[in-house]
């Protein structure tokens, strides 16, 4: 990858915690621009940590994250933070706010007029699926948790930032609706084109999302390749997850 | 006459008791709320100042509220010129109530910022909210219903205590409550009562209706509309304070009072003769307890008041007990123009000494006359005092031993309800007024002292030689009131206060007809 092509890159990254307890190692990776990269591992991993230093919720004790070709660190990180999409699990709607309000936070932070907020707000309710007409002026608790994380989805979409933090948006959906929702957000991921790091511990929704798979475990990234390099990998914590896969498509196969 | 009765009798009045309650309890939450919320922020972003702010603001709420206000009264504090702390009157009673108010505020400040879902702060933050945005736009609006909680809760303490305000001359429904007491009257301590627990029950529904609107969602569409009307009440009650506090004495006599019928009736004929003879305008500061109206005086907060010689010999200079009368009155009118520049003018004509009281059947049954009979059958009884009378050196300890008295119990208690507690046998012997109406009332006997304890306390306006050069014309009237009471006199005007349940003011008005001192 050339370097204009890079979004974000780790360089040796590690974060350790005041008591010492090392959360990521020696981190190194690179995503590219439009490049959609998963990053999966069981809980406690370091999936979550890795997403926070690259909007900045957290600083690495060692390393660089640079995003853009800067140093996260050299940043102001309002500024970083309005140009990277988040979306974390359903919770992360503000349970004071409505549909409309919620998408509308960061334009509005950005001091865009109501008007071209309200539009922005429809239409990416009609993006991700949802009747603008009927949502937009509902509570978050008056949805359904695929609905909130249709919601999520374009609150991170909102001021159309280059980057898209995701951290299992998918999570707390039940099997049915998650395989839905991980069908429409692959097509729109197409459509749109951004760079997107999405966490998840679901190999099988790493396979369908995923352009590249970073596989972490105890805060090492232990395997970085495309999904069939996963299926093929000798590392145990790999094979671990391929069971999980084939398991998975033996009970969808029909007999 | 019934609680009922007394209302519509009294409509005009009780009005402008609750409207001064409600000032108190306005004024007092809305500086709470002002300092208390935006402390309480400062304590979620500062935790470690967290310990020593609410343990201050717990340590408030425990202080008794009589010596909170004893305490704030004589420290005198300005900002820009303006005294905000010090002094009898509503403002050292705002600044008593707001202490009062400030824990559940800071504490539900706090907690409801503490207590929102970390998950959705951190929402916030990576969305690129600075900490400014996510207090205003998350934190808050999702801690506001917890915020109105503890409001609520400071609200109805402070509809509480406001009650006790009325002991340093602020007002409210608590002026009932003490009048009340003095007299013995259950309606007019009711009076006060009643109307001061709807209050709080009002304040509590209509702020528990708020609280339970403002939760989610409700709270964002009506949110821009409550805060008008909430910065429109704190204008309206901050309009109010400045009315109130520039309406104060300047310009005018101010008379003061002690917290005892017959100070209200002393302070009315001074009051009305002055009006009456000098033309001035007088504000009555009336029902001030302790040494209040000595230190109200001295710190010009009043500009005269009927003193006692015997009080102002022992407890105001801590001198020796005399016996003469006209001893005592050169001592004190000599100390007093050097240490305070206060002057003793004319004795008004009687001594309103302690008087020892037994039930008069108990005076006859056994055959007392004197301090000195009672102090043999002393030790199977209980005695009841008032606390101005245990904790003053002329009072109970001095007393206790110049007789040798021994009881079997020694109760505390209001000066008020001693009288009564006389009468219905809780009690065997207290130290009353010689002058109260209540003694006839209740067929007391008073024991002599024969052992000349007590000295003589002989009633004489105090005023600040500072108002008697500005209004040189003070001094006539004062001195036409001269030898204008006897004992017996001032015990019927008592009665007409505590026994008949007359107005002060009309008691004083008809005194000083019958004197031909008012027309």
């Amino acid at each position: 990858m050339s370097k204009n092509e890079i979004a974000i890159e780790f360089r040796d990254v590690s974060f350790v915690l005041p008591g010492g307890k090392t959360l990521l190692a020696q981190l190194n990776l690179q995503v590219g621009r439009g490049e959609t990269l998963v990053l999966l591992g069981r809980s406690g991993s370091g999936k979550t940590t890795t997403m926070k230093l690259i909007n900045r919720l957290i600083d690495p004790t060692a390393g660089q994250v640079i995003i853009n070709g800067k140093p996260t660190v050299d940043w102001d990180p309002i500024r970083l933070r309005r140009r990277i999409g988040y979306v974390i699990q359903e919770i992360g709607l503000f349970p004071h706010l409505t549909i409309e309000q919620n998408i509308g936070v960061v334009p509005r932070l950005e001091g865009w007029q109501p008007e071209r907020i309200r539009q922005r707000a429809y239409e990416l309710l009609n993006l991700v699926g949802l009747d603008a007409e009927r949502f937009a002026g509902r509570m978050p608790r008056e949805l359904s948790g695929g609905q909130r994380q249709r919601v999520g989805v374009a609150r991170a979409l909102a001021a159309d930032p280059p980057v898209i933090l995701l951290d299992e948006p998918f999570g707390a959906l039940d099997p049915i609706t998650r395989r839905g929702i991980q069908q429409e957000f692959k097509a729109l991921q197409q459509n749109l084109g951004k760079t997107m790091v999405f966490v998840t511990h679901d190999i099988a929704e790493a396979f369908v999302l995923g352009s590249r798979i970073g596989l972490l475990k105890d805060g090492e990234m232990v395997l970085l390749g495309a999904p069939a390099e996963l299926l093929q990998s000798s590392h145990p914590e790999a094979r671990a997850f391929a069971a999980c896969f084939h398991d998975g498509q033996a009970i969808g196969r029909p007999a | 006459m019934t609680l009922l009765e007394f209302f519509t009798h009294n409509r005009g009045e009780l009005g402008e008791l609750v409207m001064e309650h409600l000032f108190l309890v306005v004024i007092s939450t809305g500086i709470a709320v002002l300092i208390g919320v935006p402390l309480g922020i400062l304590l979620t972003r500062r935790p470690a100042l967290s310990k020593p702010i609410l343990g201050f603001a717990n340590i408030m709420q425990t202080v008794p509220s009589l010596a909170l206000f004893g305490f704030l009264i004589p420290l005198n504090i300005y900002l820009f010129q303006v005294k905000i702390v010090g002094g009898i009157g509503a403002r050292t009673a705002i600044v008593a109530l707001v202490l009062y108010s400030l824990l559940p505020i800071i504490r539900n400040t706090f907690t409801g910022i503490s207590n929102v879902d970390p998950a959705i702060r951190d929402a916030g933050r990576g969305m690129g909210m600075t900490d400014r945005q996510l207090l205003l736009q998350v934190e808050l609006p999702l801690a506001l219903g917890v915020i109105i909680a503890g409001v609520r809760v400071a609200t109805v303490i402070c509809v509480g205590t406001a009650t006790i305000a009325a002991a340093i001359d602020a007002g409210g429904l608590g002026r009932y409550i003490f009048r009340g007491l003095r007299a013995n009257d259950n309606v007019l301590i009711l009076a006060g009562a009643v109307p001061a627990a709807l209050i709080a029950i009002a304040a509590d529904l209509l702020l528990g209706y708020f609280e339970k609107t403002i939760q989610l969602g409700a709270a964002v569409r009506g949110k821009s509309k409550s805060l008008l009307w909430a910065s429109a009440l704190v204008i309206l009650a901050a309009l109010g304070g400045v009315y109130f506090f520039n309406t104060n004495s300047t310009g005018r006599i101010a008379v003061g009072s002690k917290d005892f019928t017959e100070q209200v009736i002393l302070g009315e004929i001074v009051a009305q003769a002055i009006e009456a003879k000098a033309g001035l305008q007088v504000v009555r500061r009336f029902d001030l307890g302790g040494n209040l109206a000595h230190e109200a005086l001295i710190g010009g907060e009043i500009d005269v008041y009927v003193e006692y010689t015997g009080t102002g010999l022992l407890a105001i200079l801590k001198e020796k007990p005399l016996a003469d009368p006209q001893e005592v009155l050169r001592r004190v009118k000599s100390a007093y123009a050097a240490r305070f520049k206060l002057e003793w003018t004319e004795p008004l004509g009687f001594n309103n000494t302690f008087a020892i009281l037994v039930r008069g059947d108990d005076a006859k049954k056994l055959g007392l006359t004197t301090v000195s009979d009672a102090a043999k059958v002393s030790s199977r009884w209980r005695a009841g005092f008032g606390q101005d009378f245990m904790s003053r050196a002329d009072g109970y300890p001095g007393f206790s031993k110049a007789y040798g008295l021994h009881f079997e119990a020694t109760r505390e208690m209001d000066l008020s309800l001693t009288y009564r507690a006389l009468a219905e046998n809780q009690v065997d012997l207290i130290a009353g007024n010689s002058t109260d109406g209540l003694i006839s009332r209740y067929g007391l006997f008073q024991l002599a002292d024969d052992r000349h304890y007590f000295p003589p306390y002989d009633a004489v306006p105090v005023v600040r030689q500072a108002t008697l050069e500005k209004y040189p014309a003070l001094r006539g009237v004062l001195k036409q009131l001269g030898g204008i009471l006897t004992v017996d006199e001032m015990r019927k005007l008592n009665y007409a206060v505590d026994g008949e349940k007359r107005q002060a003011k009309d008691v004083a008005q008809e005194f000083l007809r019958g004197k031909g001192v008012l027309r």
